[in-house]
Formats: structure tokens, C-alpha cells, sequence
């Protein structure tokens, strides 16, 4: 790289989605073909986290004089065009740009724990430097630490992992802890199916969660910091592991940092695959090598933690907006976001919208705003939207009608659904709700720690009547039964995860009745999904005898021949639901 | 497959080496011996139990109650099925039965010939792809069935 920083850039999103569709080849492909024209000179290929919308492949493209330009959905075989005509004529490529769907996304989005995801070199710390990293590090060493405390304290910052405790008084009650040895934790161990925001910010801006874990640190007189991180995120780890190695050596880390007399370390646990081990109280048992099973609270691990010793643990996203704050003033923090909830949220939208990936937005914005702003609207506007899910599976299904509340702890707690970690899906009428409840359970059934009687026992009885259910031999009794033990297991269990294991089951219950009822009563599935209760068949006044239920069918169970109708052999059928996916028409029920 | 008579003493100790002396290496301590072996080989439990100054059951407790950790030799690919929720509402469910049946095998199973090993999991955080399928290091996404029979193909 020349010692001046060419203008001329080129952007590639490389986090783990865009590795999985092949970004890696795309750069490799820039790399080669501006090198084989002699240009690599002159620009800048920055691989950078992902932006947080899928479009496969995103490609920015920034000069002086078109200034920046995105090209989505890019393959390596694209990248001759795309130097030929943007980088030697100087004429983007109009056929590759990214459209409308790119802007809606980004429209309306507050960006202050993802402001570098997607737009720096998060291997490089010298880009996190010129992007004003590790500003708010010696601002916060400049200071008592009892005003680092009450600056994070006023801005009002609740923890992002789901409970949504108060920041501030988390780290007051560290710091007031008696004991000499003191330790931060960021919990990275992002369990919740369909929540990929701590991911893709540790891969996208790891030092921003360094710096946060550093304040903190210096705010509660903590030694040690450790990161425990999910094993499956691999690239995760990898740039974390970077960053650590790269923030020692500026002495961001390490003995007397800056030159004061605060002395700081991190390093990385991987966790070993349990779900449960989000819980912190498990967290700390498997950072000590134990089995990752909860304990009662109190004590707190603010208190005693790990090895017994004060022990504050943070979710990532949480010490992602500790350096926005220690820079820009818990006045500005707190002019964000409703009353009781401040800042911004970053959540996961999934499911069958549009546009899916990860959305910051002020606390406060409502469902609706989510799913047609930056989530653009169903996939299928036709088939419409029946509810969405949010937490995780701890979390709950909220209806249509319910689409019009504010996202802030207290209104979605309120519903019956909680916060969690953030992450949406939308949900269509194709979605069982019946279903959706069976899988979630089935989950927290697979994760349970075992320790205590109502989640290892309870839970299991829940699941299987919910199994009997949509088996097509479920009873009403059925339904009494899951709302009582819901209630009970979410009374008595011992730890979060069991607390909040039956809200899958007690929200769908509440607010889509008719589909209990309809399973088992009529013995139907209305969306249908449940494949016990249903039976393929053509209609034939819809078939247009196209033949694309033949094409795709695994297992020959159809026939067809042009200009007949489609029959399907329902001793071969193996429910695979190909040929109703398959079926422009609706001509397969 | 690894035989396990291939698995000496010494592989064993000099893994376990750098961890003694210190707290809590159960967990990095067993990781490391999986990525050296593709599993934990039982001949090792006692001496790490030793290194780690707790019995060998409290070995066997922290294995079984991981999800990571395998006991036995795998199949020399293995196929990670998303189950995460935006996966499991684009069909992710219907991928699963698909191989499972195509193979014969259930989940957490490994075929008879050593060829693949199905798990499920919950979540490949690319929910913008889904339903993702995951075979060794390879990522799939928008998957479906007959996708799946052509991209197994490629691993024999």
C-alpha cells in the first residue's frame, strides 16, 4: 500500500454472509484484475464487515467523482466489467447498481452501534483510529471513575441482551463490591435462533467492543475482561483475536494503559454449545470449567462471579454503545428513544419480508415502521402478514393487530412478548402457529440444563401435547393444559431460560386461538404446514397442466405429461411440499 | 477412519501439557483435544482429569453436557442443517427430513460408509439466506430439496 491514502476505494462486505455467497472470490477477483492492469495502486480494497442487508455480494465503489457507488448481488464474473467500465471509463454500471430496496433499508435507520459495520477494515486498527476509535478510551481515563459510572448511569443505557437492566447501576454495583480482584465479561454467546447482531458487530467492529470492555473496566476496577463467544462463530473469534493482539500493541491493552495507572486484559473463552450458557449465572460457571447450569440470584455476579470475585457481564451490543457515549455526552444519549428505553436497538429481521438483515433504529419505532420501511414489505404481498415473532425463543408471537407497538422494553412487555436480543421474524399466513409454538418448545426442550423440574419435566409434557396437537389428534383438554403449565413453569422455574420458555405456547394461545382450535376441532391446519394433516392433491379446476409440480417431485409420486392434468400418487408421497412450493397456481392443496 | 490405536500416549500428553498449573481448562482443554482428533478419544479422559485435578466422571459430565463435544469418530462430512427460526419458517425442516430420509440416517447420526454425519443447528446467524445448509466449511443458502441432492454429490 502506498504511505497516501488513495482517494479511490473499493468496499467489499466479507462478513460470514457474504463469505457464504462468495464475497472472498469477488475481492480476490478486484485484487487480480486491478493488479493484472497495473491500477492496484491506486486504490484502496477495503474488506469490511457485513453492512447488515443480504444482497449477496456488496460492492461499493468509491472515487472522487461519482462519489459512492453500490453494486449489489456481485460476482466474481462481474468484476472485469465493473473495473473496465466504472474504474478505467469512469461510467458506473447501471445494470449492477443496487436499487430502491438497498435505499428503503437504509432509510430511517439510526446507526450508532453498527456506524463502522460495513464501512471499515475491522482487521485494520488503524481504520477504527481514522474512524475516531479509541477517542472515548483516554476521555474516560481523564476522568474519575465515579463520573464514568454516572455518565453511564444518566444516559439511561439498558443491557441489550434481553432483561434490559440499567447499565449504569450494573456497573455501580460492581465497582461498590468488596474485593480486590475484579472482572468484566462480554457475553457473546448469541444463542437465540434468528439473532445475528452481536455477530456481525464483532465482525464488523470488534474494537468498538474492546473499548467499551476497556471503560468499563476502568469504570468498576476490574483487572481482567474476558469475551465468551459461541464456537460458532468462527470469523468472530478470528477478528477478535486480531484486534486484542493489535490494541495491546498501541497500548490500548495491557500494563498502565496510556500511561496511567489502570492496567487491563482480554482474552477470549469459545463456548462449547449450550444454549443455556447465555444465562450469566452459566456463563460464569462454564468460563470456570463446569458444566454451564444456572444458579439461584443472589448473589449477583456483581458480586460474586466468577471464581467468587465481582464479576460484571454485559452483553456486546451493550459495550458497542458505551464509546458513543463516553464521546458524544449522556445528554445526547438519552434525547434518543422513549421515555424509559434510550438509544437505539439493533435487531434481526428475518422471515418473509423483503429486505432481511440487521436495522438499528431508535427505541420507540413500532413493528409496522420496521417491516415497510427498512424491511420494504412482505415478500409476498398476496399471501400477507399474519404476525411476527420477537426474543427469540424466549420471546413471543404478536398478531396483526398488535403490529402498532412501540418497540421499547415496557410496551413489549406488555404484549406478552419480551425484548430479548433482538431478534424479528415476520410471519406470513403460509406460518403455523401452532407449529412455530412446537418449535420453539422443542428447542428450549434440546437446551435445557436439566437442573430443575419445571423446565426438564414441564416443558417436555408441554412439547408433546403441543406434538399431539399438530399430529391431528389433539383435544381440548390439550389446550387447558398448556396454559396451566405454562403459567406454572414460568412461575417456578429456576433460571431466565425457564421463566420464559412457555411464552412461545401462551402468547400464540392467546392471540390466535382459532388456530388451536382449528387443529383440533376440524382437525386442520389452516396454513397448512402440519404435514399429518394434509393430503396432496391437484385441484383441477387451478391446474394449468404446466407440469412444474412433476419437475420437482423427489420422489416421482407425480404424474404428468403435456397438456394433462398433474396426479399425485399420495402412497409415494413423502409430504416434502416441493410441488405445492413449486405451483405458481395454487392448483395444489 | 481413525483407528484408535493410532492415538498414542504421547499425542495425548503433549496436548495436555501446556494447560497444567492453570484454572478452569476443562472446556479449552477438551476442545483442544477435539480438534486434534475430530472427536475426544476416550484413552485421553483420565489423564485430563488428572491435569485438571477433578475425576474423570466430572470429564464424562462437561462432554456429554456440550453440544460440541463428540465421543466417537465422524463421518468425513458433515452436513449442518440450519433449524433457526427464519430458517425453519423457509422450509428448513423440510431439508432435514429430506436427508435424513435420502440417507437413512437420523439426526446426530453418521451413515454407515463414514460419508456424512447430519446435525442439526440453531442457528447459522444467515437468516437472509434461508433455509442455509452447511456442508464441512461450505455455506448453501436458499436451499432446497433438489438443491441439496445435486450439492451432496460433490462429497464423496
Amino acid at each position: 500500500m502506498t504511505a497516501t491514502h488513495p482517494q479511490n476505494k473499493i468496499l467489499i462486505c466479507v462478513g460470514t454472509s457474504g463469505v457464504a455467497a462468495g464475497a472472498e472470490k469477488v475481492a480476490d477477483a478486484f485484487e487480480h484484475e486491478l493488479s493484472h492492469r497495473g491500477l492496484r495502486h491506486d486504490w484502496d480494497i477495503v474488506r469490511t464487515g457485513d453492512r447488515g442487508l443480504f444482497r449477496d455480494v456488496l460492492v461499493d465503489i468509491i472515487t472522487p467523482r461519482h462519489g459512492r457507488v453500490v453494486y449489489e448481488y456481485i460476482k466474481p464474473g462481474d468484476v472485469k466489467q465493473l473495473v473496465e467500465e466504472h474504474i478505467v471509463k469512469g461510467e458506473p454500471v447501471a445494470s449492477l447498481r443496487a436499487g430502491q430496496d438497498y435505499e428503503d433499508f437504509f432509510k430511517g435507520q439510526m446507526r450508532i452501534v453498527l456506524a463502522h459495520c460495513g464501512e471499515i477494515d475491522p482487521e485494520k486498527i488503524t481504520d477504527y483510529l481514522a474512524a475516531g476509535g479509541y477517542t472515548a478510551l483516554p476521555k474516560a481515563l481523564a476522568q474519575p471513575y465515579a463520573h464514568v459510572i454516572e455518565e453511564v448511569h444518566k444516559s439511561g443505557l439498558r443491557g441489550r441482551g434481553g432483561a434490559g437492566f440499567s447499565t449504569g447501576q450494573k456497573w455501580r454495583f460492581c465497582r461498590d463490591a468488596a474485593g480486590d480482584q475484579k472482572y468484566v465479561i462480554c457475553n457473546a454467546d448469541e444463542g437465540d435462533p434468528g439473532a445475528f447482531m452481536d455477530r456481525s458487530l464483532l465482525e464488523g467492529d470488534p474494537h468498538a467492543v474492546l473499548e467499551g470492555m476497556i471503560i468499563a473496566g476502568y469504570a468498576i476496577g476490574a483487572q481482567e475482561g474476558i469475551i465468551y463467544c459461541r464456537a460458532e462463530y468462527p470469523l468472530a473469534i478470528k477478528r477478535l483475536t486480531i484486534a486484542i493482539e493489535q490494541a495491546r500493541k498501541k497500548g490500548f491493552l495491557g500494563h498502565k494503559i496510556l500511561g496511567s495507572e489502570f492496567s487491563f486484559d482480554i482474552n477470549i473463552m469459545q463456548g462449547a454449545g449450550a444454549f443455556v450458557c447465555g444465562e450469566e449465572t452459566a456463563l460464569i460457571a462454564s468460563v470456570e470449567g463446569k458444566r454451564g447450569v444456572p444458579r439461584v440470584k443472589p448473589p449477583f455476579p456483581a458480586h460474586k462471579g466468577v471464581w467468587g470475585k465481582p464479576t460484571l457481564i454485559n452483553n456486546v451490543e451493550t459495550f458497542g454503545n458505551i464509546p458513543a457515549i463516553i464521546n458524544k455526552g449522556a445528554e445526547w444519549f438519552s434525547s434518543i428513544g422513549t421515555a424509559g428505553s434510550k438509544g437505539t436497538k439493533v435487531f434481526a429481521l428475518a422471515g418473509k419480508v423483503r429486505n432481511t438483515g440487521l436495522v438499528e433504529v431508535p427505541m420507540g419505532t413500532t413493528i409496522r415502521q420496521l417491516i415497510f420501511g427498512p424491511g420494504g414489505g412482505m415478500i409476498k404481498k398476496k399471501v400477507g402478514l399474519k404476525g411476527v415473532q420477537l426474543g427469540g425463543p424466549s420471546g413471543g408471537c404478536l398478531p396483526e393487530s398488535l403490529v402498532d407497538t412501540p418497540i421499547d422494553f415496557e410496551s413489549i412487555t406488555k404484549t406478552g412478548a419480551i425484548m430479548g436480543s433482538g431478534g424479528i421474524i415476520i410471519m406470513d399466513k403460509t406460518t403455523c402457529m401452532v407449529d412455530v409454538a412446537r418449535y420453539f418448545l422443542s428447542f428450549t426442550v434440546e437446551e435445557s440444563c436439566g437442573q430443575c423440574t419445571p423446565c426438564r419435566v414441564g416443558l417436555k409434557r408441554m412439547l408433546e401435547v403441543l406434538e399431539e396437537i399438530t399430529a391431528g389428534r389433539g383435544t381440548q383438554e390439550h389446550i387447558t393444559f398448556l396454559k396451566e403449565m405454562g403459567e406454572t413453569i414460568k412461575n417456578t422455574a429456576l433460571c431466565g431460560l425457564g421463566n420464559t420458555a412457555p411464552n412461545p405456547a401462551i402468547t400464540t394461545l392467546r392471540y390466535f386461538p382459532e388456530e388451536y382450535e382449528a387443529h383440533v376441532k376440524d382437525r386442520e391446519c389452516p396454513a397448512h404446514v402440519c404435514t399429518e394433516l394434509l393430503h396432496f392433491e391437484v385441484i383441477q379446476d387451478a391446474c394449468v397442466k404446466c407440469g412444474a409440480c412433476f419437475k420437482v417431485c423427489p420422489v416421482d409420486a407425480i404424474t404428468w405429461k403435456k397438456g394433462t392434468t398433474a396426479t399425485i400418487d399420495r402412497a409415494k408421497c413423502t409430504k416434502c411440499k416441493s410441488c405445492y412450493n413449486a405451483c405458481n397456481f395454487m392448483a395444489i392443496r | 477412519m481413525e483407528t484408535e490405536n493410532q492415538i498414542s500416549r504421547a499425542d495425548i500428553d503433549a496436548i495436555i501439557a501446556p494447560f497444567r498449573g492453570r484454572k478452569g481448562i476443562l472446556i479449552p482443554l477438551l476442545q483442544k483435544m477435539q480438534e486434534r482428533f475430530g472427536y475426544v478419544p476416550r484413552e485421553s479422559i483420565e489423564p485430563i482429569a488428572e491435569a485438571a485435578g477433578v475425576f474423570p466422571v466430572e470429564v464424562y459430565g462437561i462432554l456429554t453436557f456440550y453440544a460440541q463435544f463428540y465421543l466417537e469418530p465422524r463421518g468425513r462430512h458433515t452436513i449442518r442443517v440450519c433449524q433457526g427460526t427464519a430458517c425453519y419458517i423457509m422450509g428448513g425442516k423440510d431439508i432435514l427430513d429430506h436427508v435424513c430420509g435420502k440417507l437413512g440416517v437420523q439426526v446426530e447420526e453418521t451413515t454407515k460408509d463414514n460419508r456424512f454425519t447430519i446435525e442439526r443447528v440453531a442457528c447459522l446467524g444467515c437468516c437472509g439466506m434461508a433455509p442455509v445448509v452447511m456442508i464441512d466449511n461450505d455455506f448453501y443458502g436458499r436451499c432446497t430439496v433438489q438443491k441439496m441432492d445435486e450439492v451432496m454429490e460433490n462429497y464423496k
